[in-house]
């Protein structure tokens, strides 16, 4: 058998070990398993590739080694709650390999024929903008950046400017790729420079979906850079990879009802909207202890976490009032909107961290039906996910968009710093409803007084 | 790229593959969204297969193996973090009654 049969055949069974890794990912018990044999797909394709004849083992040496170095440290050490951040760098690496490997392609032949040359181009394109859009998208998780929307005039005019330009440098480019090397380093810039004019507008509760986008970017510039070197498994794992980051955006975009056009482009929450003093009701706040008292009678309480949560880091506290409700009788679920936190099941994580069954994470569709039998539902660092106006005011921002319907429970708490408005900057009704408590105080604090509260009854 | 058939048979494979990603992942509860988000970014650290050839395989060419290593170190990064750190966040999800 020749060594260019086996890797072939070694890549059929690594992409078939791929597609069972992703199918296993669909149901807990088993995605633990379908990672790992995902993995050993991922081993196999490198494997096989080492056979290559003639390679020059050195250089392969040396990347393999620091690259397994680097992202293994960081894999060890990385928090829980830095996952969102820890996830936008990896796509970003992603991104910034492909563009690599498209410049490599590039350098060693120059004057490759047009369809490789517009593979390339693509490479180094998607590429470009996965890595710097993924740096900005970072830095605002990371709080290097500030996480509100960026925006100035002309920002679409710019983009579009960029884009034209790109378009230009693709014309010349692709006729005759080797006179116009300049051309290349032109490329590679401009990339780069359109994924961080295009991420910085979009503000922090848009990340979950800005993310989902560049997950996608991340497996689609594989695929064009698999089209540079004429290689199935880049572009079979590429195309998978590329499609679930879209499945996820569509995700994230329905729960929020805006379109990815309304989420890119609009730099949406960068306008805080006058409040409407005629309508405000009456806060009514509660101390740690009372609510104590009110949870102690609770028989169903519902914990509603966002973003909020992962601030505070009370995930830990929150479990543990979660036991204590339970012990007393209570029956205790906690409901999840798909774009509470920083990217995709953000909460789910924090909570499993603390050891929260998941079983007892429920999703929005699941327990809106059931409200109006909890007793009490604990609202912790949530704000626009919860807020009725999204179902019955019109003139709001946030119209239409799915929400967990708290304020049908018998009796809310919500855990808050202050009034101050959430992402959207819009009021919250929910604060102000006659069955509405509002507790405040840091999240970790007020939860661990009611802690205090019921270990020492 | 001279051979237009072994391009026709690309794109094929690419067309069904994204059509099979639509199909697999569509049916991934909420609940693991960041473990899927994190195992499929692994995946596109397949990149890696490309990054080794143009490390390795581009003889008199300094510049390219250059390019090629620092590729593979972004693709060996994105590979090895990526698996690691789900298998990680995989181990914390437990079903109730399960030992901590």
């Amino acid at each position: 058998m020749t060594a260019a049969l086996t890797i072939n055949i070694a890549y059929i069974v690594a992409s078939v070990l791929f597609i069972l890794g992703l199918k296993m990912m669909s149901r807990p018990d088993s995605a633990r398993q379908g990672n790992f044999l995902s993995a050993l797909g991922m081993a196999l394709a490198i494997a096989a590739t080492l056979l290559t004849k003639g390679l020059e083992f050195e250089w392969v040496v040396i990347g393999g080694v620091i690259g397994t170095l680097i992202g293994a440290f960081f894999a060890t050490r990385v928090q829980m709650t830095q996952m969102p951040e820890m996830v936008a760098l990896l796509n970003g690496f992603g991104g910034l390999a492909s563009l690599l490997v498209g410049w490599s392609a590039y350098h060693y032949t120059p004057q490759a024929g047009i369809l490789t040359t517009s593979a390339t181009f693509l490479s180094v394109l998607i590429g470009g903008v996965t890595f710097s859009g993924s740096l900005v998208a970072w830095a605002k998780l990371h709080g290097n950046l500030p996480s509100r929307p960026l925006v100035f005039q002309g920002q679409q005019l710019l983009n579009g400017f960029l884009l034209v330009l790109i378009m230009g440098i693709a014309l010349f480019f692709l006729r005759s790729p080797a006179t116009f090397s300049p051309l290349f380093v032109a490329l590679v810039i401009l990339s780069l420079l359109l994924g961080i004019t295009s991420v910085l507008p979009i503000g922090g509760a848009d990340m979950p979906v800005v993310i989902s986008l560049l997950n996608s970017y991340s497996g689609l510039a594989a695929c064009a850079a698999g089209f540079v070197i004429l290689n199935n498994i880049l572009i079979v794992a590429g195309a998978l990879v590329g499609a679930s980051g879209i499945i996820l955006t569509q995700i994230m975009c329905k729960a929020m009802n805006r379109s990815l056009r309304n989420v890119l482009f609009s730099g949406f929450g960068s306008v805080v909207k006058k409040t409407r003093a005629d309508k405000k009701g009456e806060v009514r706040p509660l101390s740690p202890e009372d609510a104590y008292l009110v949870l102690e009678a609770a028989r169903s309480v519902v914990i509603t976490p966002g973003y909020g949560l992962a601030v505070a880091q009370a995930q830990h506290v929150v479990r543990e009032l979660g036991e204590l409700l339970e012990k007393n009788g209570a029956e205790v679920r906690y409901a999840i909107h798909p774009v509470a936190g920083r990217m995709p099941g953000h909460m789910n994580v924090l909570l499993a961290e603390a050891n929260v069954p998941y079983d007892q994470l429920v999703e929005m569709d699941a327990v809106n039906p059931a409200m109006d039998a909890v007793d009490v539902c604990i609202v912790i660092g949530a704000n626009d996910t919860v807020n009725p106006a999204a179902l019955h005011d019109k003139t709001s921002p946030i119209y239409g968009m799915p929400i967990i319907e708290t304020f049908r429970a018998r009796t809310v708490f919500v855990i808050k710093r202050s009034m101050a408005t959430g992402f959207a900057g819009i009021e919250n009704d929910l604060f102000t409803q006659e069955n509405t408590r509002m507790i405040f105080g840091d999240a970790k604090d007020v939860v661990q007084k009611i802690l205090s509260e019921f270990k020492s009854k | 790229m001279s051979d237009p058939t072994l391009l026709i048979l690309l794109f094929f494979i690419l067309m069904l593959a994204i059509f099979l990603g639509f199909e697999v992942i569509s049916k991934v509860p909420s609940t693991l969204h960041t473990p899927l988000m994190s195992g499929s970014n692994a995946i596109s650290g397949i990149t890696i297969v490309g990054a080794i050839l143009a490390a390795g395989a581009t003889p008199n060419d300094t510049l390219s193996s250059l390019l090629g290593v620092g590729a593979m170190i972004c693709a060996m990064i994105n590979v090895v973090g990526g698996y690691l750190v789900t298998d990680r966040m995989l181990g914390m999800f437990k079903k109730k009654g399960a030992k901590p």
